[in-house]
């Protein structure tokens, strides 16, 4: 099995964009980007990327795979379809970043910082235990994403929230133990196999054509 | 019937005119200051009763020159049309009572105003006659279509279809021009998606199959001369000359590629594989469906770079200030031509601004997206050679990235030059330096092709007469007149065939065409008081006016558009129309009493173009905007017509001031006669001393650009030149 990141696309040979095309959810829109701007406007987030999503796609054009798969932009989405709703050739914007992420962190081009792909697995391994999130240990496990010292200073700053909502019975301290399921979590871990099988065989069938 | 002068004059007192002004006063004007025969008012006059009274005075009392007391003359044209007698309009209601407020310390001044147009409208008819058709018209029902482009076979194949004949004149020796020298054309069917066939081989089998339709190939037009119905055509073809005539004439002469070797930085003329977008074609039709060929060693392409606006809308010395308009959807086409072939060859298309113009553009550019050609922003440096071809040097303008790429073939988008013959009027612009040579080789006084406005495109109306040149029953179509692609071309043949059909028929009736459509006057001099200054045949902007052999000048009725510039050129006043002459104004002017200084009136004449200031004017009052009653309107047909005599008459009566509003001049000009307000203004700069040698202000006499969208400034306009003239006081020329 050949090793994607170690083919390295020529500038403007249109390789990465096949890479995409082949990988990416929604990665065939990239081509039909005018470069118009409206996404780059649009986003809330905007001057915290990278690059925004007008100039992504204008690199993954000139083939420069690196710069794109290790950015830090398409971790900074919030989902707000803000660029979705106002982009003039209907690209699924807002998807094709979130298709990028997973690409991204499949191959291991994701970046360390932000913590977004750190709590993003976080948020992954939490929910496939029992089939529903455990949001005290979701916090918890937010809190100290970045060590123990980080993480105390944070929760004694959330303190009156946190005593505020097991007061009303917004939060259990038993969660801790373990927490509420679902009913057939056999089934629900079958259904994670089998939707793991699907994503890999696509995969396989990607790499035999060589893209 | 003509020689018989009996003035007639009708009043309405409709639309409030009744109410509003002492109509026993203005019938009293009629017949005293006007000395009209016939003098009648009437509740309705546009209604069939009022046309009827008209008519049956025209028809038992021998009424010859009507005077319409009533609305503007451009309203009810229709109720207000008598062929067989002369027509003047005295505006009451959009000049008078709709811009005057109700109030009784107005009235007074109301009245005054409407009294003084009834004495106008008078003064005016009294001088006009009726005017006939030219005496010299000839229908001729034949088309000369100058070039076999695309543009010039769908005006031949137009015109046949509409039932005339067609003569082409083609300097190469095949129909088709750069279309037939293409692979395939742009889409111009949906769903936009492939390169098409262009069409020409089917065009050309049509024009072959025509009897109506002559073609000369490998000739050229040396000599044109007369006027529309009756225009001599001297084609000359392998040393031998036939002569034709025809009725109306369609240049079709298209663009010549722009010079590669301007472009040395690009490799243009130096590198092999630097190609512009005819060179692809050439390359293209060369391959016949197979792998395009880099032209140096004759490799199959696999990566190409389209340079978009390579030398275009650039100052640079040597470079095309505009945008041609059709290379960008031209490189998406070149681009598919690999892509169809083969997905994997490289295409990127380095654009400034990607512009694809026409209903399908963008869903060609989309097409040529989704057939996976890269479109990037750049701007190019320099193209040089590298080891295995050319390497283009770019800046990516999105990703702020200097770009070094090596690749099989360049293809730099140029632009149209246009092939409009010589530049008979001003000095050649840079880019076009190349020496020209005359299209048309017309024997008219002003030079042998049609005037040009900027960039070596010929001159026409952008916005209300595209097709007409400034050499009426000529007309431009194609790339001559502006950067287009076949679409429009062909669009832009199909309307110049209409219009050359339009005025061969007018010319055959004896009027014009265009703008004032059937209008029967047509400009007559009074040969015994001509000084021969030539003023008039070096101003009328149509060169409807040679030199005859004792150079008099010699007027072209049919080539004539009725402007009257001629008439506002002549110093000794001898040009006039039958209904619109210096008299005809001039007494209209010194018809007023003017109230002396003490009465705290002042005088100010309107000269207000007929196209533009007067509509502005009439929309003003439909609005019912207020406006000064000192003021005194008079339309002329054209700014340029204003001959400084009635500034000299309107002065020496004693008014106060006099304005003069025209169409914008210049490059952006609106005026309908194109240069008529351009040689107003200029007539109007150069009076300055005389008014200064009178001893009078400058200011009394301005001239003001007004556009028919003028209606709130008009007014102002107005009402701020009166608030000056009451400032510097009364002309002192009244009282005398």
């Amino acid at each position: 099995m050949s090793n994607p990141n170690q083919t390295i696309p020529g500038q403007y040979r249109g390789n990465f964009l096949r890479e995409v095309e082949a990988n990416v959810e929604e990665g065939e829109w990239v081509k039909m980007c005018m470069q118009c701007g409206v996404c780059a406007g649009s986003c809330p987030l905007g001057p915290y990327w990278d690059y925004p999503p007008q100039q992504i796609f204008m690199m993954i054009r000139a083939g420069k795979r690196e710069e794109v798969l290790s950015s830090t932009s398409m971790w900074m989405c919030t989902s707000c379809y803000n660029c979705m709703v106002r982009c003039p050739r209907e690209l699924p914007i807002t998807h094709i970043m979130h298709g990028l992420a997973t690409y991204a962190k499949r191959i291991g081009k994701a970046p360390q910082t932000p913590i977004t792909p750190r709590f993003a697995q976080k948020f992954w391994d939490n929910l496939t235990v029992t089939g529903r999130v455990n949001e005290l240990k979701l916090g918890l496990a937010l809190y100290f994403i970045n060590g123990i010292g980080e993480g105390i200073q944070t929760a004694m700053k959330m303190q009156d929230i946190g005593l505020g909502m097991l007061k009303t019975k917004r939060m259990s301290p038993f969660e801790i133990l373990g927490g509420h399921g679902i009913k057939d979590k056999a089934g629900f871990r079958a259904m994670l196999k089998k939707a793991e099988e699907i994503e890999l065989a696509k995969i396989a069938k990607n790499q035999v054509a060589g893209v | 019937m003509a020689d018989i002068i009996k003035i007639g004059a009708y009043l309405c007192k409709g639309c409030g005119l009744g109410e509003r002004l002492n109509i026993g006063a203005l019938e009293n004007a009629a017949k005293r200051a006007g000395k009209a025969s016939v003098v009648r008012s009437h509740g309705f006059l546009c209604n069939q009763e009022g046309v009827e009274l008209i008519k049956a005075d025209i028809e038992k009392e021998g009424v010859t020159r009507v005077v319409i007391a009533a609305c503007s003359r451009r309203a009810k044209t229709e109720a207000f049309r008598f062929d067989e007698v002369a027509v003047s309009r005295a505006n009451l209601r959009e000049g008078v009572i709709w811009i005057r407020p109700d109030t009784k310390e107005a009235k007074e001044t109301t009245q005054e105003m409407a009294e003084d147009y009834v004495r106008m409208a008078c003064a005016e008819v009294r001088r006009m006659t009726l005017p006939t058709a030219n005496p010299k018209a000839a229908l001729n029902r034949r088309i000369l279509v100058v070039g076999g482009g695309i543009s010039g076979m769908t005006a031949a194949l137009e015109a046949s279809q509409a039932g005339y004949g067609v003569t082409i004149v083609e300097k190469t020796d095949r129909l088709g021009g750069w279309a037939g020298r293409l692979y395939k054309r742009v889409a111009d069917r949906y769903p936009f998606a492939d390169p098409a066939d262009t069409g020409v081989a089917d065009m050309v089998k049509a024009i072959q199959s025509d009897a109506k339709i002559t073609v000369h190939l490998n000739a050229l037009v040396s000599r044109t001369s007369g006027a529309p119905g009756r225009f001599e055509v001297e084609i000359t073809s392998g040393g031998a000359a036939t002569n034709e005539t025809f009725g109306s004439i369609i240049q079709a002469s298209g663009f010549t590629r722009y010079d590669l070797a301007n472009l040395p930085e690009m490799g243009g003329g130096t590198l092999k594989d630097v190609v512009d977008q005819a060179g692809l074609e050439e390359l293209a039709l060369a391959a016949a469906g197979g792998p395009i060929k880099r032209p140096s060693d004759g490799r199959e392409v696999r990566s190409v770079i389209f340079v978009q606006c390579a030398g275009q809308r650039s100052e640079k010395p040597g470079h095309l200030p505009y945008c041609s308009g059709f290379c960008c959807t031209t490189s998406i086409k070149q681009a598919m031509y690999f892509k169809d072939r083969n997905p994997e060859i490289d295409t990127v298309v380095l654009f400034s601004d990607l512009r694809t113009p026409g209903a399908g553009g963008e869903d060609f550019y989309r097409n040529g997206q989704r057939k996976g050609v890269t479109f990037a922003k750049g701007s190019v440096r320099a193209v040089v050679q590298g080891e295995a071809g050319p390497v283009v040097q770019f800046q990516d303008e999105i990703l702020n990235d200097s770009v070094s790429m090596p690749v099989d073939l360049v293809v730099l988008a140029t632009g149209q030059v246009a092939n409009a013959g010589v530049n008979i009027e001003n000095a050649p612009e840079s880019a076009e330096s190349v020496q020209k040579v005359s299209i048309l080789n017309l024997t008219y006084r002003q030079g042998p092709d049609v005037p040009q406005l900027k960039h070596g495109f010929s001159d026409s109306h952008f916005i209300c007469f595209p097709y007409e040149t400034r050499r009426t029953g000529i007309y431009t179509a194609g790339p001559v007149r502006r950067p287009m692609d076949i679409a429009q071309a062909m669009e832009d043949a199909t309307g110049a065939t209409l219009k050359a059909i339009q005025t061969l028929e007018n010319a055959g009736l004896g009027r014009a065409a265009h703008p004032r459509v059937g209008d029967l006057s047509f400009p007559t001099f009074r040969r015994e008081g001509c000084t021969q200054c030539k003023r008039c045949t070096v101003e009328c902007p149509f060169g409807a006016i040679d030199e005859d052999e004792q150079r008099y000048p010699q007027f072209n009725e049919a080539r004539c558009r009725r402007c009257g510039t001629c008439m506002g050129a002549c110093p000794v006043r001898v040009i006039s129309f039958e209904n619109y002459s210096v008299e005809t104004v001039g007494q209209q002017v010194k018809s007023l009493e003017i109230p002396d200084e003490f009465s705290g009136k002042p005088r100010v004449l309107i000269f207000a173009c007929e196209n533009d200031a007067y509509p502005a004017l009439d929309m003003a009052a439909q609005n019912r905007l207020e406006y000064s009653a000192y003021v005194r309107v008079i339309p002329v047909r054209c700014l340029g017509s204003v001959n400084t005599i009635w500034l000299n008459d309107a002065l020496n009566n004693g008014y106060d001031g006099v304005m003069l509003m025209g169409c914008q001049k210049g490059e952006n000009y609106q005026c309908h006669f194109v240069k008529g307000s351009e040689m107003a203004y200029y007539r109007m700069s150069k009076i300055g001393d005389t008014l200064k040698g009178m001893n009078l202000d400058t200011e009394r006499v301005t001239t003001y650009e007004v556009a028919i969208t003028d209606i709130h400034r008009i007014p102002k306009l107005i009402n701020d030149y009166i608030a000056m003239i009451e400032k510097i006081g009364p002309s002192p020329f009244k009282g005398f």
